[in-house]
């Protein structure tokens, strides 16, 4: 069994970070150039932690499987950033942003985490301008913003539709700096396989170069992960295709413990499954939520009729109507689960009737059409482009998809796995959002972490491990890693099946969309695992994959992704069946609120709201290896101790 | 629908390549560009045959990551748009599609339609950045900039680097993605201590890499997904002059005492 | 490194010596039509305006290096950036124009070595004369008296020249190919300068545009009118005589010039 140790500071809550670093271990100058450090990863996290350790003065190795550390999926969060920079004047305040988020995570967050993210949002946002992030701006010259859902401020920074990518940019940007000074060494096309563990100590990756097919050893003192969600074993997502959880998912096989898997989000705003031969959902940004009103038509029979036919008093705004405290704006979890529950009622638009409309016709009418425009321009283009339908005159038709996972490997509160030596960063952790991210979330935790939180508690780990003592790669450790990736790499290519890789991703993807998606239950949880372990063992035994080890060979890497995949599927699964309640994204139908219940009676939350039960169920779930794929995993829990927040009955009535 | 695809196979940087003409099974007009290749390939691999290599990831055109020469123009047939955001809608039944990897020097081919665009990288190793150390930065609002250079700003530094615009170049010149960078980080009052320091430094790498020059065309413009301006190539070639201009900095003496 | 190796290294100085020295040639061409279409007016201005250059022998030689210097760096720098261009993209497509480039900017090399090709053959022609190459004879004999001075008979020697129809036709395509060199190349100083931005681009693009066209009309006006007897076929038949009439070549040509006959 593993020892899950939040290691919270103690003090009161708003003085805890402070504190923290005041009495961590530092590292003297000449001392860090002597430990050399891997991330695996150059998103947000990835390249902010990579080029904010450089400059501290550590050796830093960085490893990305794309072509370029600027590709990471984090450059296509559209929407903003949060910060509690208050420059509305509407009574935002750390504390606010503190309280909202933990809110939106259903009380499944760990307190000190998320107020630490906070009170670092400010300097985010601060980094990121000096860098030269074009953030939008008012024509005095100061930054712009806008709402985002589950608060009732405007805090949310941005840049056009682009955020993500202006923000990754200026972290590339920050890291091509000390890469370009040689502080970073950066590796491109290199995928992680394996994390080498000595004596308990994570100490090493091993590597699989994507052009030659080399692999290779790399030893460090720490290894950071930063290798984002793992929402593609769903198959169809708002995730780029390339993004997987092999780096974290061999971390667990080595031991780290893998935190709420179960805990999804499904992003209301996206556009609908057209076929079969989908790859990708794309997202229409939740700005969108600002201007657009989301509606369905209140009878069945006018589902097929266009909807400049449906008169104003026969459509129902049910987001406005259920949620009127927050209307459009309500948070993710529940404005999808509305649009999932409106649809099964019959009442879907489009012709699979899983859709909802999102009106811009009142704004456009409000704001004029170029206002609408400016804001919002180029969304509606893409939103042309793959619907070929014009959102200016046409309402939009959106469903939810898997876009984010607030679950990933366990850490604490220095961001440390419970294997020693390996930090996990950004959306690969399991440890802000809890159990649903409002918007504009993300992108501030990721920062948060590379920038400001890492660097800040990296060097208490480093300052119990001897400088220049790490070690080599010749060790048993990293021969027995390496062997293993060999071996996996033949099994796979020496398989003599009859199946693509691919298509038992998207059998893996539906399985997992039919049992554990939006709403789950024991029964279902309980049929999904069974066939994820079948899919599991045919696959062993039926999967081929093209060409050789020694060459670019996309067929392998997705072979190997897609391996991985199949085991997560089934213990996100598992945790879903174990996480006997609701709460966030993670909806188990047998427990929602129903009209009986005080809570409905007093007005706070809706018939089939998600229910949560604090009483057996306000802990992380942390799942150990088992030591085999078909061997059931570890429950191991830490208890989530509120000190200054009560849990409450979450309302956005 | 049915299409024809002549594709460039090369099996690797060393070997040479050929065209190899395949037929789409029946396809939906609804799908992407992308997923038709997935399509193709998936019946390529059941048939044992080596898939098309191409390079994809975000699929929204976002990240960069996707390229091809479809038909001739880079991203395919429409503006302003990606490859992966070109849906079959936009060609005909029967029609025969050719398909051909970024062509440059400074690309060299890894595989069939992937192309390594690394040097784009080193160039913005070479400057593309405004040197602030983390935590050193003041209050975001201290530095007013003015809405139309944030504005202006933001078009340059939409750029995702997928470096069409040295695909359609004649010249294979990479003017447009450097003046982008430029530009960006130029516009800025944040980026003014380096500004000059940066355009020299990013051309001359630009010119080590073997990338062509400007023969101002518009091909790059024409066929940037993001419809980056050839503006920002003046405003960069006025830097680099004030740059050249302006000469080295004066070297300091001595050490600190 | 200094700032001229700089220059003289980088593709963006390479520009730079391209769109500098363009614009000189440019202002010459300018010069060098004001100048020609004095042809339009009576034979003694043009003939004064000649016998005025000549005689300033200093400096006609000094305008002369200048230009040959600037062609010299222009040609040079073409080149060496076409060689840059053409090795920045080894393998070609398989077919089509490059998308959505300027038609004119596709043919600069193409134009630039037709008309490097006309200045050889103009200067052959009118500067040096040599008599094999104008379809004519020997334009050195043709004199004219100027205020009691013998001088070359600049306004015949054009008539003559251009009565020649493939003369005249090679000079109107070399012009045509200025016009699709300068229709690209004035504009495209500017933008290697970079003085332009996106409020003067659109103007910069018309007045170019409007200034290339000029100059085509300018220069082809001349060969056109020519050699549709609009100008000086009567002066020119008399000048005629003199490549006929084999005493001229003597040095005694006091008995020869316009009041002859």
């Amino acid at each position: 069994m593993a020892t899950l140790n939040s290691n919270i500071p103690s003090g009161p809550l708003a003085s805890k970070w402070e504190s923290y670093k005041f009495n961590t271990k530092l590292i003297n100058p000449a001392n860090k150039r002597k430990y050399k450090i891997i991330v695996v990863g150059a998103g947000l996290a990835g390249a902010s932690a990579s080029a904010t350790l450089a400059e501290l003065g550590y050796e830093v190795h960085n490893f990305v499987f794309h072509d370029s550390p600027r590709r990471a999926h984090s450059v296509a969060a559209q929407g903003g950033i949060n910060a509690a920079k208050n420059y509305q004047n509407d009574g935002d305040s750390v504390h606010r942003l503190f309280y909202d988020t933990i809110k939106g995570g259903d009380f499944r967050a760990r307190e000190a985490n998320v107020h630490r993210l906070a009170e670092v949002s400010v300097n985010i946002i601060d980094q990121c301008a000096a860098q030269g992030v074009p953030f939008a701006r008012e024509y005095g010259g100061l930054l712009d913003n806008r709402s985002f859902g589950g608060a009732q401020v405007s805090r949310t920074f941005y840049a056009r539709g682009q955020t993500g990518q202006q923000l990754l940019l200026g972290a590339y940007s920050a890291l091509n700096k000390m890469i370009g000074q040689g502080a970073v060494k950066s590796y491109t096309h290199s995928e992680m396989l394996d994390l080498v563990v000595v004596d308990g100590h994570a100490k090493g990756i091993i590597v699989r170069n994507l052009q030659t097919g080399e692999i290779t050893r790399h030893n460090a003192d720490a290894v950071v992960l930063a290798t984002g969600g793992y929402g593609n074993v769903y198959n169809l997502s708002t995730y780029a295709r390339g993004a997987n959880a092999t780096a974290i998912w061999r971390a667990y096989k080595r031991g780290a413990c893998f935190g709420n898997p179960c805990y999804m989000q499904i992003h209301p705003t996206c556009i609908p499954v057209s076929g079969d031969y989908q790859s990708k959902l794309t997202l229409m940004s939740e700005s969108l939520r600002n201007d657009g009103r989301v509606w369905v038509p209140k009878k069945k029979e006018d589902c097929r009729k266009a909807p400049s036919d449906i008169a104003e008093a026969d459509r129902d705004y049910y987001l406005e109507r259920m949620y009127s405290a927050f209307g459009n704006l309500a948070p993710r979890d529940i404005a999808s689960r509305a649009a999932k529950t409106v649809c099964d009622e019959g009442r879907g638009i489009g012709e699979t009737g899983l859709g909802v409309y999102l009106d811009f016709a009142d704004a456009i009418g409000r704001l004029g059409e170029g206002k609408v425009r400016e804001r919002y321009g180029n969304l509606f283009a893409m939103y042309h482009e793959i619907t070929n339908e014009d959102a200016y005159k046409t309402p939009m038709r959106i469903y939810p998809a898997v876009h984010y996972t607030m679950g990933g490997l366990w850490v604490d509160y220095n961001l440390m796995s419970n294997v020693p030596g390996l930090f996990v960063l950004g959306e690969a952790n399991f440890s802000d959002h809890g159990a649903n991210r409002l918007g504009a979330s993300a992108l501030m935790q990721g920062l948060s972490d590379g920038y400001f939180v890492l660097p800040a508690t990296i060097s208490g780990y480093l300052a119990s491990q001897k400088p220049d003592k790490r070690p080599a790669t010749d060790n048993a450790a990293f021969k027995q890693a390496e062997e293993s990736v060999q071996s996996l790499t033949k099994q796979l290519l020496g398989n003599k099946g009859t199946r693509t890789p691919a298509s038992f991703h998207k059998e893996l993807g539906k399985l997992m969309w039919d049992h554990c998606g939006m709403a789950r239950n024991k029964a279902g949880l309980e049929t999904g695992i069974k066939l994820i372990g079948e899919l599991r063992e045919e696959y062993w035994r039926n999967v081929k994959v093209a060409g050789e080890a020694g060459e670019w060979n996309q067929s392998l890497e997705n072979a190997g992704r897609i391996a991985d995949f199949m085991e997560l599927g089934e213990l996100i699964c598992r945790d879903a069946l174990h996480r006997e309640e609701s709460c966030g994204g993670h909806f188990r139908e047998e427990y929602q609120y129903t009209k009986d219940d005080p809570e409905t009676k007093q007005g706070l939350v809706n018939p089939g709201d998600v229910k949560r039960r604090d009483d057996a169920f306000a802990y992380v779930a942390g799942w150990e290896y088992g030591g085999a794929p078909d061997k059931a995993p570890i429950l191991n829990k830490e208890p989530l101790v509120y000190e200054e927040v009560h849990m409450s009955t979450r309302s956005y009535k | 629908m049915k299409v024809k695809l002549k594709v460039w196979r090369q099996k690797n940087r060393n070997t040479a390549g050929e065209f190899r003409t395949y037929e789409s099974p029946a396809l939906n007009e609804n799908m992407s560009f992308l997923e038709m290749l997935d399509v193709v390939n998936e019946e390529l691999a059941n048939k044992g045959e080596d898939p098309i290599a191409f390079d994809h990831d975000c699929r929204e055109g976002i990240c960069g990551t996707c390229s091809l020469v479809i038909g001739g123009k880079p991203h395919g047939p429409h503006r302003g748009v990606a490859t992966c955001q070109t849906y079959m809608r936009s060609f005909r039944d029967g029609d025969t599609i050719v398909v051909e990897p970024f062509r440059a020097k400074a690309f060299p081919i890894i595989k069939d339609l992937v192309v390594d665009r690394k040097a784009f990288d080193r160039i913005q190793h070479a400057g593309g950045f405004i040197s602030v150390r983390t935590g050193a930065a003041p209050d975001a609002n201290s530095i007013p900039v003015p809405k139309e250079n944030a504005d202006l700003a933001m078009d340059a530094a939409q750029c995702i680097g997928c470096g069409a615009c040295v695909a359609a170049c004649k010249n294979a010149s990479a003017m447009l993605f450097v003046a982008a960078k430029v530009s960006h980080l130029g516009l800025l009052p944040q980026g003014q201590p380096e500004r000059f320091k940066r355009v020299k430094a990013m051309v001359t790498q630009m010119d080590a890499e073997g990338f062509g020059a400007c023969t101002v065309t518009g091909s790059c413009e024409a066929v940037c997904p993001k419809e980056i301006s050839l503006d920002f190539i003046a405003r960069m070639n006025r830097d680099y002059g004030v740059a050249l201009l302006k000469g080295e900095p004066k070297q300091i003496a001595g050490g600190v005492g | 490194m200094s700032i001229v190796s700089v220059i003289f290294k980088s593709s963006i100085g390479k520009k730079y010596v391209m769109a500098g020295t363009g614009a000189l040639l440019f202002l010459f061409v300018i010069g060098h039509l004001v100048g020609n279409l004095q042809v339009f007016g009576p034979p003694e201005l043009i003939n004064t305006y000649a016998h005025f250059l000549q005689s300033k022998p200093a400096m006609v030689w000094g305008a002369r290096i200048g230009l040959l210097v600037l062609v010299v760096l222009h040609v040079t720098t073409a080149v060496q950036l076409s060689i840059a261009n053409k090795a920045a993209r080894p393998v070609t497509y398989s077919g089509g124009e490059a998308y959505g480039s300027a038609w004119q900017s596709r043919y600069m090399l193409m134009s630039g070595i037709v008309i490097a090709a006309f200045i050889v053959y103009h200067l052959a022609h009118f500067t040096a004369r040599l008599p094999a190459i104008n379809g004519v004879g020997d334009f050195t004999k043709i004199k004219t008296v100027l205020h009691g001075e013998i001088v070359p008979d600049v306004y015949a020697m054009m008539v003559l020249g251009f009565q020649v129809w493939w003369v005249a036709l090679f000079y109107i395509v070399a012009q045509a190919l200025l016009f699709i060199h300068l229709g690209h190349g004035i504009a495209s100083a500017f933008q290697s300068f970079g003085l332009r931005d996106h409020v003067w681009w659109p103007r910069i693009q018309f007045l170019a545009k409007g200034a290339s066209i000029a100059i085509f009309i300018g220069y082809a006006l001349i060969p056109i009118s020519i050699y549709m007897r609009v100008v000086g076929s009567d002066y020119a038949g008399k000048a005629a005589a003199q490549l006929k009439d084999s005493a001229s070549v003597q040095p005694a040509v006091a008995t020869q010039g316009k009041e002859t006959h």
